[in-house]
């Protein structure tokens, strides 16, 4: 809290005996909210022991695990196409000739602005009528729409971080008579790699959540998963809740890696400033 | 594009739904934003706390997660709040006018507080942007909290965070496209039945609604850089 302790002064007795008290209410308004919720829960039986052990039955369990299996291997492969189109994708906006770098502008653009969904949608659709099993067809499906969409995220913080790495760099190189391409690999990159990383990683917690979207398309993973254990325990509301729950675990631990490299990079300044600065191309949500 | 023609009304209707969807979880994302913010910068501790675990827990849940608690699992706690819904574009009828929908308003709901978080962490960033000594300055003139926040860190708080609120609300604008998948008749709805019923012209149905959502991101867009005008000094 060190940030924003400007904003009121360090407290004194009579401020702390009051802030106590605003506490203590606090707590009696969230305490009070919480046995609320669960009084609510227990009348509605969602803490039936129909519910809960109904979760830890076998095939329950396994029905979760294949679902977990599927969620990675859709985001997995995403990330990893996403960042190699990413890649090729800055590559052309980033090219000194006007008439590769609009169109490439053009499509980083359109990409960012459609909704991931619609991607899928589109996918799915294509892929009909070509003998494909429908499983395959939702792992295309989302997989090449969250491959588009994050790809073109990715652009722009390959775009960002490589603009974030300091101009005599370039010229320095230039001065000693690298080539172009020679430039970018041996100079440009090495040192981006560096401040884009927490930046790649929020994103992969953004694609991770995206995997979710599997669920309109047909494509099992966990959260479709989620709804065939729904209907078989006839509990929406639990089912649900622990399915937030595993991607929150998921999320938290990829979020603790961002932030530990974060931490890492902050030991040098100018590092770090260059990382927030590259992380403020990612859209919010 | 035979399609378009004889549907071009509903396509407006669904893109209506689209925008109503995301005024009122804009609305509900904005106060209650504003809210978790203030919280989060706080001197109750407790506050900080609850602030701060609502954020890690609603950041790191899919949206699509959200919106299946809000409309399969409260109805389980009769919990069914309906809002009217305004159908303003292609009614034929009286009865379209205006109802009442479940769907629509939980999904608008869970949509609301999920944006929450975003518009969260985009007011605090703000005001950690401005810079200390205009606090300190608010502090040593006598404001409380209460004040020096009001009158002197969020007014400049808000200049700073108009960028990322327009970054978060462009992404809110996509996300109504999720409430499709628990039942709500909205755009992307409107594309996946035109697709099932004109299905040699996939792409270019894809094509339109592409651009009616890109319209929408512009017009956010548009809207944020007139406000950052309007604020911008001198």
């Amino acid at each position: 809290m060190a940030d924003a302790t400007v904003l009121y002064d360090a407290p004194g007795p009579a401020t702390i005996r009051r802030q106590r008290v605003y506490s203590a209410i606090f707590l009696v308004v969230v305490a009070a909210v919480l046995v609320w919720i669960v009084l609510k829960l227990e009348d509605a039986g969602e803490f039936d022991s129909r519910v809960w052990n109904g979760l830890t039955r076998s095939n329950v369990i396994s029905a979760l695990q294949d679902g977990l299996l599927a969620t990675f291997k859709a985001a997995v492969i995403s990330i990893v196409l996403a960042v190699v189109l990413g890649f090729m994708l800055a590559v052309g906006r980033l090219s000194d000739h006007r008439w590769i770098r609009l169109p490439f502008w053009a499509v980083i653009e359109f990409l960012r602005a459609v909704p991931v969904l619609l991607m899928m949608l589109l996918v799915l659709k294509l892929t009909g009528g070509h003998d494909i099993d429908p499983d395959t067809r939702g792992l295309i499906a989302v997989v090449v729409g969250l491959t588009l969409y994050n790809g073109s995220v990715l652009a722009e913080v390959f775009r960002a971080g490589v603009q974030a790495v300091p101009k005599g760099q370039v010229e320095a190189a230039y001065a000693i008579g690298l080539r172009k391409n020679q430039v970018m690999t041996v100079v440009l990159l090495p040192q981006a790699v560096r401040f884009m990383l927490p930046a790649i990683i929020s994103q992969c917690v953004v694609a991770l959540k995206d995997t979710s979207l599997g669920y309109i398309v047909l494509y099992p993973e966990t959260v479709r998963q989620g709804k065939l254990i729904a209907q078989f325990l006839q509990n929406n509301l639990m089912v649900f809740v622990v399915i937030a729950v595993l991607f929150i675990i998921m999320n938290n631990l990829l979020s603790e890696l961002a932030s530990w490299l974060e931490r890492r990079l902050s030991r040098r300044g100018r590092a770090s400033k260059a990382a927030a600065a590259v992380e403020e191309v990612l859209p919010a949500g | 594009m035979q399609w378009l023609s004889t549907n071009w009304t509903d396509i407006l209707k669904y893109f209506g739904v689209t925008v109503e969807m995301s005024i009122l979880a804009g609305l509900i994302a904005l106060v209650v934003g504003t809210i978790l913010a203030a919280m989060r910068v706080g001197p109750v501790p407790l506050g900080r706390v609850v602030g701060g675990l609502y954020i890690r827990l609603v950041r790191n849940t899919p949206l699509l997660v959200v919106m299946l608690i809000f409309a399969f699992g409260l109805p389980e706690l009769n919990f069914r709040p309906s809002l009217p819904l305004a159908s303003w574009f292609g009614s034929e009828s009286h009865y379209e006018l205006i109802y009442f929908n479940f769907f629509w308003t939980s999904a608008t709901i869970a949509l609301g507080l999920y944006t929450a978080s975003f518009v969260c962490e985009a007011i605090r960033s703000g005001i950690n942007a401005v810079p200390l000594g205009q606090a300190e300055a608010a502090r040593a003139i006598g404001m409380t909290f209460a004040q020096s926040l009001r009158l002197v860190v969020l007014p400049q708080a808000f200049r700073v965070v108009v960028p990322p609120l327009a970054s978060t609300y462009i992404a809110m604008v996509k996300n109504t496209s999720v409430a499709f998948g628990v039942g709500v008749a909205e755009a992307a709805f409107e594309m996946h039945k035109l697709s099932n019923d004109f299905s040699s012209q996939v792409l270019p149905i894809f094509i339109v609604f592409a651009v009616g959502y890109m319209i929408l991101v512009a017009i956010v867009s548009a809207v944020s850089s007139l406000i950052e005008r309007k604020l911008a000094v001198s």
